[in-house]
């Protein structure tokens, strides 16, 4: 107990906390994060409804419009669609498919980045240059592009059921790919400096395998820059995950995410039903916002020449 | 002088802008296919009716009128003789005689078509000279010039030249060049087909009969998107919408630039049941079929509430049904399409009996670009029996590879409408609820249904030429078809056509506009 408070009292002293006290953008902006990743994590238990529970929908419920207006009844904070699920909880559920796609596509872009960019700054030679010509061939393309490439190429593949089943995967696998460049090309440069150091040098002189190098010695020094990249793509990939599913290749109509609830509700828009739309898209807004002003104070923050 | 002939050049200038108008129309799904034998789809029939026609053809009214042939006896009532018009040519100029009548009849009747209804009862085809030909029927049929509105004819020598004397086997994904060709003797020539993209035609100069309107070129453009297609008609990208999305029609007649054209339209929608299979295919319920038991079909029958899709799903704009014909076709009597409301106790309790209390799960196929809002009365179907314990996964995709998945038996419950185009009840009995043989007999049969009593009924009217027999019959045979509930009768579709105010039309209730009506002022 004691060591955790010295722990807490540490961090609270520590540049990274100082400088995030500083700054009421930044202390709103994760306030706002975690609202929204509490409420996606703890969709289940906090949403007022269970909108893809089909037996619990009613259909004579749809089309309410938000609680605040006229027609609008307290049942349904922010009104319902037209098979009546509850905006809200669809928000919420939706909120959880954009996160944990966006969250795994960054894991798995930053993993293989890292790797590829370790290889290639401290192997050099061929395999250096063939990363970095396959990087910059992908740079050519946009990312969505790239995405819809392995989207479809998997949706030909695969038989209907299975590929319903593995969608999300197949989706974490699409913006994953389309994302390891920026990892990979910071980690080499990154790489390319501390290969030349001394405490490099003497652990090649001990004899330890250049794997353990890497991973010991080398891994820890280039990782700032890393988590900055990191923390902006989280919103690039919930965006890029939202325009996939807004364009009806992304996840399926069972698992909605938000790019697929504002799909839903674009055909509802101009004949008055507007908050089918509009307050999913404001959740995306205020996510990607969010996130993205954390990653900018992240970098900030962790930029010596700022200090 | 030069002044006159400045005026003289403007007039005649403005008479041919005011002849040559372009109309653009728009709607939900593309055609199948542009062989007219092949595919019995109301779109495909739509777009094809303006290229190619038949021995005879419909007015504004629905009655029949002379088309390819001038006139007719019934030298027998099990023989017609039919005198072809004179002087009429085919869009690449080859002269319109009784051999094309002849082909065409031999080729519709190929298995692989779904059109054969439209010369059913029809035995032989005999060619008397170049412009008479008989009609040989296996029994007298009361509907025959009905359904010989879309029996459409071919140019024989383009057909062989061309290597499509056979009809194309559309379920088998086969292409020929009738597919992807027309040459009718229609009002328009159909320029170029871009799948999913337009279809344009041009009107045809050396057609026999004269367009009452003045529409010179159409273009058909297929927009799947609800927002979009309503964007394009309000932008001016389109002139017409005859597909129009129910959330939209009121916000459509309120646009001062814009005219809403209300009709309802003989098309009920319903969904079918595999009653054939001893196993169904997508379900968890192993060694049996659960829809081959009436306590079932009737429990997914008395789950739906129509009134709650027609006020929600469907604006208002649906009559909900109880039988599986409109009002408007010959055989509905409003008596026998009385809706009861919903009652998901009861549904529950019929399953119970049936021994599944915890209900079970089935594929449920859709379309989600051919009738009015199809895959959201799907989700809407979903949403109701879950409610009673029976889970549907739903599968929707385009019309185009739908209809190829059912019509191979690939499936355990599927959505599909129905239009009559003949008007009469028998249209819808014959291809659904009749047991499926080679030909027309349960063309559309999908869920195999198979009734002997039904069959013999089915039969009777093919020729039964005294109308109160006829009509007893028809009323039996549909009652029948609601008791045994061996579809789920959804509602009559309302279908209004959204366009501009300088466009006038004439509203067609077998939903195939015709662009010769259209007038662009």
């Amino acid at each position: 107990m004691a060591a955790v408070a010295g722990w807490l009292r540490r961090a609270w002293a520590h540049d990274l906390a100082w400088s995030f006290r500083r700054s009421p953008v930044t202390i709103l902006a994760a306030f706002l994060t975690l609202v929204c990743v509490g409420g996606a994590l703890f969709a289940p238990w906090v949403a007022p409804h269970s909108p893809f529970d089909s037996a619990t929908l009613n259909l004579s419920d749809g089309f309410t419009p938000p609680a605040w207006t006229a027609k609008g009844s307290g049942k349904y904070l922010l009104g319902t669609d037209d098979q009546g699920r509850d905006v809200l909880s669809t928000i919420m559920y939706g909120a959880r498919i954009s996160l944990g796609v966006g969250l795994a596509a960054v894991l798995f872009s930053a993993v293989l980045g890292v790797s590829l960019g370790l290889l290639s700054g401290y192997l050099g030679g061929r395999l250096d240059a063939f990363i970095m010509r396959v990087a910059d061939i992908q740079l050519s393309f946009p990312a969505i592009l790239i995405a819809l490439l392995i989207d479809g190429m998997t949706r030909i593949a695969l038989p209907r059921d299975m590929h319903d089943q593995l969608a999300v995967y197949v989706l974490v696998l699409a913006i994953g790919v389309s994302g390891w460049v920026q990892y990979a090309r910071t980690v080499r440069g990154s790489t390319l400096v501390e290969k030349n150091k001394e405490y490099v040098q003497a652990a090649r002189v001990i004899g330890r395998h250049p794997l353990a190098i890497l991973l010991h010695h080398v891994l820890p020094n280039v990782m700032g820059p890393v988590l900055v990249i990191g923390t902006i793509h989280i919103a690039t990939a919930i965006i890029t995950e939202a325009t996939l599913s807004f364009l009806g290749v992304g996840v399926p109509p069972t698992q909605p995410s938000l790019g697929t609830l504002i799909r839903i509700g674009n055909d509802y828009l101009f004949s008055g039903e507007w908050w089918i739309t509009v307050f999913p898209g404001l959740a995306l807004i205020v996510l990607v916002l969010s996130v993205n002003l954390l990653g900018d104070w992240l970098r900030d923050a962790l930029n010596p020449k700022l200090r | 002088m030069k002044l006159r002939y400045l005026l003289a050049a403007a007039l005649i200038a403005g008479c041919a802008t005011t002849q040559a108008a372009t109309l653009r129309w728009g709607a939900q799904n593309d055609i199948l296919t542009l062989d007219p034998h092949s595919q019995n789809h109301a779109t495909t029939h739509g777009i094809l009716q303006h290229t190619y026609e038949g021995l005879v053809r419909y007015t504004k009214d629905f009655q029949v009128e002379p088309s390819l042939a001038t006139s007719w006896q019934v030298i027998s009532p099990t023989q017609y003789r039919f005198n072809l018009r004179k002087g009429v040519k085919f869009h690449d100029g080859s002269p319109f005689t009784a051999d094309d009548v002849v082909f065409s009849y031999g080729r519709i009747i190929q298995p692989q078509g779904t059109n054969q209804i439209y010369v059913s009862g029809v035995k032989e085809v005999k060619k008397i000279d170049d412009h008479t030909v008989d009609l040989i029927l296996g029994g007298p049929n009361p509907v025959l010039l009905r359904l010989l509105v879309d029996f459409r004819i071919m140019n024989r020598a383009w057909s062989v030249k061309n290597k499509s004397e056979n009809v194309q086997n559309y379920v088998a994904k086969e292409e020929s060049f009738a597919s992807r060709n027309a040459n009718g003797t229609g009002p328009y020539v159909i320029k170029l087909w871009e799948p999913d993209k337009r279809i344009v035609f041009a009107a045809n100069p050396a057609w026999w009969d004269k367009l009452q309107g003045n529409a010179t070129e159409v273009i058909y453009t297929p927009i799947k998107a609800d927002a979009t297609r309503i964007a394009a008609l309000l932008s001016g990208d389109v002139d017409i919408v005859t597909d129009l999305p129910t959330q939209d029609v009121q916000r459509l007649r309120n646009e001062p630039k814009l005219k809403v054209l209300d009709g309802h339209e003989v098309r009920t929608i319903f969904i079918g049941m595999d009653q054939f299979s001893p196993e169904l295919k997508y379900s968890s319920v192993k060694g049996k079929n659960p829809f081959k038991d009436i306590r079932v079909r009737k429990a997914l029958n008395v789950a739906v509430d129509r009134e709650a899709i027609k006020r929600v799903t469907m604006r208002g704009l649906s009559i909900p049904a109880a039988i599986m014909i409109a009002p408007g076709v010959h055989g509905h009597t409003p008596d026998i399409d009385k809706v009861s409301p919903a009652d998901a106790e009861g549904a529950r309790k019929l399953l119970a009996e049936a021994g599944y209390p915890n209900g079970f799960d089935f594929g449920l196929d859709c379309p989600n670009n051919r009738y009015v809002n199809d895959e959201e009365i799907c989700q809407a179907l979903v949403g109701m029996w879950a409610r009673i314990g029976l889970k549907a996964k739903l599968n929707a995709q385009p019309m185009a590879t739908f209809i190829q998945k059912i019509q191979k038996f690939d499936h355990d419950a599927y959505m599909l409408g129905w239009g009559v185009a003949t008007f009469d009840g028998l249209y819808t009995l014959q291809s659904l609820m009749r047991t499926k043989t080679t030909g027309a007999d349960g063309s559309f049969n999908l869920g195999r249904i198979s009734d002997a009593r039904l069959d013999a009924l089915v039969d009777a009217m093919k020729t039964e030429t005294d109308v109160k027999k006829r009509d007893a019959m028809l009323r039996e045979a549909l009652v029948m078809t609601r008791d045994n509930y061996y579809y789920v009768p959804l509602h009559h579709q309302l279908r209004p056509w959204a366009m501009k105010k300088n466009v006038s039309t004439v509203h067609k209730a077998d939903d195939r506009p015709e662009s010769r009506f259209a007038r662009i002022d």
